[in-house]
This record gives C-alpha cells, structure tokens and sequence, in this order.
C-alpha cells in the first residue's frame, strides 16, 4: 500500500490524456499520469494508493482516467478534495475516493493503511493517523459491489 | 422556505415540493445527452452485458462531435458504432456530423427552463443558460441514467456570481468567467451550483449565456445556471420563467462592476492563470477559434469585428461550433470576412479543444485559443504553450502575431 504523492489541481488530460482516448483502457493506462510522473504507470504496484492535493481529477468526464488508476491496480484515492464528476465517477467503477483534509501530511513511499467505512488512514511509515471524511453508506455498497454496473446487476436480477 | 433556483429544479426532478442543500435526493431524468466518445461506444457492451434496455428513447440525444472527421480506423469505427447503435436502441434524436453536443443541443429545441437533464460530457452545465439543471456524469453512470432513468444528487448549495453595469465593447462571457476562474479557482464552484446574475448577466444573448454556464465546468461547479427571462423565451419561442426567490440561502454571493473587467487572458497550463490580456505580449505560432465554448455564432462575430479589413499574421484555424451556425455565419457575410483575414476553415467537431483529432500542437508551438482548457498535454504535445482568451482576443492577437488587446482594434 505505497503512496503515490501529486500536487493541486491534476486533471484528467495528465490522468488519460485526450490523444489516447480513442485507444482501449490498457493503452490509455501505458500513459496514465505520465506528463507528472513518467515512471508511474511502469512502476505502481496493485494495491498502490494515489494521493492528490485539492481538485483532484478536474476537468473532463472521462471515465477512462479512474479507469486507467484502476486498470494499474490502484486500491484507494485519496485527496485533499475530488473534482466532483471524477469522484463519481471513481465511485461508480468500484475505485473508493477519500476525502482528507490532511493529505498533504503522506509522503511518496509511506506505506497507508486505509479504513473506508471509518475515514481512516494509518502511515505506518511515521505512525500518524489522518482523519478522513467517511464514504456515505449508501456510496460504500457501490464501491463493495465493485461498481455502478455490478451494482446494477445485482439489483436487476432481485428485481426479475 | 425560499428556495434558490437549483433547488427549484432538483425539488421538481425528485417529486418533492422543496429540497434542502446536503440532503441526497433521487431526481428523474427528463434528457440524457451523449456524444460519439462517452456516449454508445461505452453503453453499447454494458447494456448487452445488463440485458437491458433504453428507459425512453424518446428522452436520449446523441451526437456525433468528438471523432470527426474519422481520420483513421479507430475513429471510424467509434462514429459507426453510434449510428448503428442509435437504430438498435431506437433514438431518434440523433444528430450526426451537426457540431458540438453543447452547441446542438440546444439549437434543436431539446432543452427547457425547468428541466433536469445530464449529459456525457463535462461541459454539459451548458444547458444551465436555459435554466435547466443539466451536468456531466460519466459512462457508467450514464448507463445507470440510460437504465432506470434516475440519478442521484446531493441538493447543492448556490454561489451567486452577480454582475452589475454592462461588459464594456471587447469584453465578453469569455472574460467573466477566466475572471471568475482565476479569482476563485478551478475548484471556486465547490462542485456546487453557480448562479450567474445581475444586469449585465441580463444583457447577455443566450449563447453569450451558454459559454458562462459552459465553463463553470472549469470554475468547479456541478452546474452554472442563468434564471429564464424574456431573452430565453424569446430564443426557444416558450417555456417558463424560473428563478431563485430572493431571499433564498447562498452560500456565497460576490458581487462585481461588469464595466470594471478588461479582456482576459490565462496562460499555460491553468485556467485559473488568469490576468488581464494588458499584461501579455507573447509570440505566437497559431491562433485558434473553436469549441462548443468559443467558435458559436455569437463567438465568429466578436471575431469578425475585429478581423473585418484586416489580415491575420499568424495561422488561424476556424472551426465553427455547430453546423447551423456556420451557415448563418456564411449567409451574414460573418464567415466571409474571417475567411478573408486568412482564416482556415475546420471542421464543426470538438477538433482540437479535446485533442482527439489529427490536428495536435507540436512540442513548443504557442497557441492562443477560444476553447475552455489549457492543460498541459491536452490539445497534443505536452510542451506546447496554450493561452485561452475570448474570440475578441484570440482575432486581435492573430493581427498582430503577438497577444493583442482586442480593444485597440475595436475603437
């Protein structure tokens, strides 16, 4: 559960940049976020977290740029603040996003327990423990489902 | 309790006589919008995969604008997907090769004060000039709307944006909103609703009203909102007049001398890099005018005025933002004069605003551009130099090579 540390602002053309759109989500992913951090998508392991300052995720409503932090194996987000059309949409592929006003306290490579239900997170590296807004239950039974179409599925089939 | 106007129409879409901001509602969805890139290319396999169907056709619009013209095999085969899918699912508001979603949209009469409506794409707050509640969901989500015809919404707070006076000659709903932008950040919205307001708000056209409702997407708001008046009425023929009560809770309200605000300009790679266009002087390699928030009707005429009888120094590139427009502008004499500055025409596509095209920035080419982003990266390489200004500024810079302030040119 290493941390990956960005700054403000980062936005869905550095996350899965426009000139890749029209490829599949593997391709996408080979340049997610390589415009900050070349090495990243060569070297995030699964089960890495991302950690981003305010706004994280604005601009567009791509879903390829989630897509692309979950196709790497990227367990948790977690920011300062989401832009809010990423944020659900995170949410709606099964990757949970948390909001805590402390996350500029994570350093690149500290090593993040995360408890979504209670908005925890613990550095196991400094042996902090950063208080995070909680996921609303009723967002925590689509990330548990593993996203909006599951989800759906689920009910679809108790509904026929 | 005195409601503001997004809470009007959330308390409408949920079926409840009011609605208080923070609570989660569940809101019925009276349009769903997507385009070529977010839109049946991504719903097609999910649908097949839920074995189920379109909610109500007659309640979806889809336009091609994103991978056009198709230049390669890819991009073919994403605008084949859409026209075939479109007969499958049985949509006949289909709008194919038209212009951009935002633009379209409109001008064909899908849009109403009072509605709530969603779109595929970012910049759908664009529909909020016609006092609907309209933003941008995702793919998936869009599948959930396309299934059950519902979305969930946390009841927004509003940030009232007021503007009195009028915009003086040269400026327009281009600079207010870098403006904003820059002041506030682009996450001064909170994901929450912005009201645009104010006489000089009033004075606007509608499509001078769509391009501040457009870029609250960059200001971080979930929605930008103009209430209807006689303006909206008279641009779709009928509808209601919506509108916050006066007294309604704000989250904030700023309040601003429209006359005080010179054309503005934001430099690479934020739009909140804001400063007034006085402050510039950069070179510049190519000069574009293009975008659902920045090549409309309304945008090709700010440009025609200033490059009426003149020549552009640098590359220009047009692309008019619906089809519809660019005939307008052609019977008006409009895109004659641009094309006699030198301008180059493009096609009626998003083109090089998204980058999906084959028309992409060289490595260090300066750029000023009418389009809504300048990220790093996003309209081709990562070390081209964007600058985003209104079309005033974008023409007068073509002038001179440099960026120019577009007043001189209009006096």
């Amino acid at each position: 559960m290493k941390a990956w540390v960005f700054g403000d602002n980062v936005d869905t053309d550095v996350i899965a940049p426009g000139r890749y759109m029209k490829f599949g989500i593997e391709e996408i992913a080979k340049h997610c976020l390589e415009s900050a951090s070349p090495a990243f998508a060569r070297e995030v392991k699964p089960g890495d977290i991302v950690v981003g300052g305010r706004n994280f995720g604005a601009g567009s409503s791509r879903e390829q740029a989630p897509e692309a932090l979950r196709h790497l194996g990227v367990a948790v987000l977690i920011a300062e603040s989401f832009a809010g059309l990423f944020y659900r949409n995170a949410i709606n592929l099964g990757l949970p996003a948390v909001v805590c006003a402390q996350a500029t306290r994570i350093r690149p490579g500290d090593e993040l327990d995360v408890d979504l239900e209670l908005g925890r997170v613990r550095n196991r590296t400094t042996g902090e423990t950063l208080e995070c807004e909680p996921l609303p239950p009723f967002l925590m039974t689509i990330v548990r489902d593993g996203g909006l179409l599951p989800h759906l599925e689920k009910k679809l089939a108790r509904t026929t | 309790m005195a409601q503001t106007l997004a809470q009007k129409l959330v308390a409408r879409a949920a079926g409840k006589p009011s609605v208080t901001p923070g609570e989660i509602v569940t809101c019925k969805v009276d349009l769903a919008m997507v385009h070529d890139s977010s839109g049946p290319r991504r719903l097609k396999p999910r649908l097949e995969r839920l074995g189920a169907k379109v909610w109500d056709p007659s309640k979806l619009v889809v336009i091609t604008d994103h991978y056009l013209p198709a230049y390669d095999d890819e991009s073919r085969k994403i605008i084949q997907i859409a026209r075939d899918w479109v007969k499958e699912a049985g949509v006949d508001a289909f709008y194919d090769a038209q212009g951009i979603c935002h633009v379209v949209l409109p001008e064909r009469g899908h849009l109403r004060p009072g509605m709530f409506a969603v779109g595929g794409d970012s910049h759908s707050p664009t529909g909020g000039a016609f006092a609907a509640y309209m933003f941008g969901i995702g793919a998936t989500e869009m599948l959930g709307v396309v299934v059950t015809g519902e979305i969930w919404l946390k009841v927004p707070q509003t940030i009232a944006m007021h503007f009195d006076g009028a915009l003086r000659p040269g400026v327009s709903a281009k600079d207010v909103m870098l403006f904003l932008i820059g002041r506030f950040g682009m996450d001064g919205g909170q994901y929450q609703a912005v009201e645009y307001r104010g006489p000089a708000i009033r004075a606007l056209s509608m499509q001078e009203r769509m391009t501040l409702c457009n870029m609250t997407a960059e200001l971080g708001g979930q929605t930008g909102l103009v209430a209807s008046d006689e303006v909206t009425l008279a641009y779709l023929g009928k509808g209601d007049v919506w509108d916050s009560d006066p007294d309604a809770p704000l989250l904030a309200h700023h309040r601003f001398d429209a006359a005080d605000l010179a054309p503005q300009v934001a430099a690479p790679h934020s739009p909140a890099n804001t400063r007034p266009v006085t402050e510039f002087r950069e070179k510049l390699d190519l000069a574009y005018i293009g975008a659902c928030t920045g090549a409309k009707l309304e945008d090709l005429r700010m440009a025609a005025k200033v490059l009426k009888g003149r020549k552009a120094r640098t590359r220009l590139l047009v692309a008019p933002a619906s089809l519809r427009d660019q005939q307008a502008a052609e019977r008006e004499g409009t895109l004659g004069i641009l094309l006699d500055a030198g301008a180059e025409l493009l096609a009626n596509s998003c083109g090089m605003c998204a980058g999906y095209g084959p028309n992409l920035l060289a490595a260090n080419t300066v750029t000023i551009s009418s389009t809504a982003r300048n990220f790093k990266g996003r309209m081709g390489d990562p070390a081209a130099q964007v600058y985003l200004a209104s079309p005033y500024t974008v023409a007068a810079s073509a002038v001179a090579g440099r960026i120019a302030d577009p007043r001189d040119l209009l006096a």
